[in-house]
């Protein structure tokens, strides 16, 4: 018996997944830009209906520390001096209150009306992109097929296999690497099942027009304010998990990761019995 | 990854970033690109519409919600000298005019308005920078004005002229605040034109003697130091013509998102 390794192409991902995959980074990119200029009008966080403005549970802001203006950041009880990022930022001697650097927004100068048009023109891309998805995914079978982890996939042996070699950095090879892994499946599911309808739905809980609509909406997430902190919150989550994904596509193969999200083809390696 | 690489990695990436931001920018300037943006707008506010029942209330919320701390914002007190007189004799000489096209012009003492059929709410308060305050609110019921005053038929909108210049730069005349609603909005049961504020007189800061409250809106809707009243059938030639002092630059009229 001798083994040998030989390359197999296989079409990994479809073409519906492919383009609504790369409108969801542009749609994604942009919201989250146009985001953080909306958070900068007041960046600060409450719980609950409505704002008690003397306790946000996150704040940036210019304060005067020992005659010199700095950026200060509180989060719960804890205050940071986040000078240059958060609360006061810009080059030396060009510095200026704002919650999230310029670098960070768009516009990168300060405009609501301008942040607002570019997050709403993109929430339509986003919304339309995910329905399509879902849509498709559930029509066509991909989401049963490539993302709902089998019964085998989750016995927590299986599970907890997965995460110790993950965290060594060792990919699937092979057959299993025609297939999603379970932390794989898991992870993404999370991000298109919860995080991303999330965002949708904590951001019409916002709009004072549609809470005449549907009230109970906005009461499942604690009132306006607790809504715009979860907006808030879920739009990081999806910045982690897109950090790690990067990370991810880089280490398990730049290149072929790649491919395979524009061409659809993906190579794999697999061992030929040659007994 | 070997360090030159990785280097070269990194500046690729920043100065991508880069380009990114200052496309973005130069896009936002762009008047194709904005105009584009812009389209969005009547589609957020038609789904609004078709899933919104146009009479549907605000929530409504109990004595203990309310905000200690309601926050002010645009003008907190009005350079104005016609209103400073007004402020001076504590609104004695104050008459809301209510005019345009309707078939019978009104002017109203505060008294009058007092005694005009009211309507008191306790409601939110949603800025379009993302704060929200929560206050009780009593006024004249702005449906009954209208019906006192008898709307032509050719009135479309309701517009709302207020004391306060919050722009005295502007050249061409369109410092002045104002606000507009159409007539749906205005014979909306929450509609009121609020003379108390959490139990008391209203402040100066949030709008004395007269404040116009329409719920299911953004802040800048609600107009203060309300004055005159005009019932007209355009927008047009009032201010810049997109129906109030924000909308004028760049905010949405009809306020819903």
């Amino acid at each position: 018996m001798a083994d040998e390794r030989a390359k197999v192409t296989i079409r990994r991902h479809a073409g519906v997944t492919r383009i609504t995959h790369w409108l969801n980074v542009l749609a994604i990119g942009l919201l989250l830009m146009s985001g953080l200029q909306i958070f900068n009008a007041h960046p600060a966080l409450y719980w609950g209906a409505k704002s008690a403005f003397a306790q946000p549970w996150v704040s940036m802001r210019k304060e005067e520390v020992a005659g010199a203006a700095r950026g200060i950041t509180t989060v719960g009880g804890l205050r940071f001096d986040t000078t240059g990022l958060f609360g006061w930022s810009g080059a030396q001697g060009a510095r200026e209150q704002r919650g999230f650097p310029r670098w960070a927004t768009i516009p990168s100068y300060r405009s609501l009306t301008d942040g607002r048009r570019w997050h709403f023109f993109f929430a339509w891309i986003f919304v339309v992109n995910g329905l399509v998805y879902w849509l498709w995914g559930l029509g066509r079978g991909h989401i049963r097929r490539d993302l709902l982890p089998t019964r085998a996939q989750l016995r927590p042996r299986h599970i907890l296999h997965e995460i110790a070699t993950h965290a060594r950095f060792q990919f699937p090879k092979g057959d299993e690497a025609r297939i999603y892994n379970v932390i794989q499946k898991l992870t993404y599911l999370i991000v298109i099942a919860v995080l991303l309808p999330l965002m949708v739905a904590t951001g019409l809980s916002m709009s004072p027009g549609f809470n005449a609509t549907l009230p109970g909406l906005i009461d499942l997430f604690g009132g306006r304010q607790s809504a715009r902190t979860i907006h808030f919150l879920s739009a990081a989550a999806i910045v982690v998990f897109v950090i790690v994904h990067l990370a991810l596509v880089v280490a398990s193969g730049f290149r072929n990761n790649m491919r395979s999200m524009i061409t659809g083809r993906y190579a794999i390696d697999v061992e030929r019995d040659r007994g | 990854m070997r360090p030159d690489r990785r280097r070269w990695l990194m500046g690729a990436g920043g100065a991508l970033g880069a380009l990114w931001l200052a496309g973005c920018d130069r896009l936002t300037a762009n008047p194709a690109f904005s105009g584009m943006l812009k389209v969005a707008e009547r589609w957020t506010r038609g789904a609004q519409r078709l899933v919104t029942d146009r009479n549907a209330l605000a929530r409504e919320f109990a004595a203990a919600d309310m905000s200690p701390d309601f926050k002010a914002n645009g003008t907190l007190r009005p350079q104005d000298e016609a209103y400073a007189t007004l402020l001076a004799e504590n609104f004695a000489g104050y008459r809301l005019t209510v005019d345009g096209l309707v078939e019978q012009p009104l002017s109203l003492t505060l008294a009058d308005l007092r005694a005009a059929p009211s309507r008191t709410q306790i409601t939110r308060h949603d800025c379009v920078e993302g704060w929200s305050s929560i206050g009780k609110w009593k006024g004249a019921r702005l449906s009954a004005l209208l019906d006192r005053a008898k709307l032509k038929p050719e009135a479309r909108y309701i517009v709302f002229h207020c004391a306060d210049t919050l722009d005295p730069s502007a050249a061409d005349g369109a410092g002045q605040y104002y606000e507009s609603i159409d007539l749906i909005d205005a014979y909306h049961p929450q509609t009121i034109l609020a003379y108390d504020m959490n139990d008391r007189v209203l402040p100066v800061r949030h709008g004395a003697p007269l404040r116009l409250r329409v719920e299911r809106q953004l802040g800048y809707k609600h107009a203060k130091y309300v004055m005159h009243i005009e019932a007209v059938a355009s927008l047009d030639g009032i201010g810049r013509g997109q129906g109030g002092f924000w909308p004028d630059r760049g905010y949405e009229w009809y306020a819903g998102i």
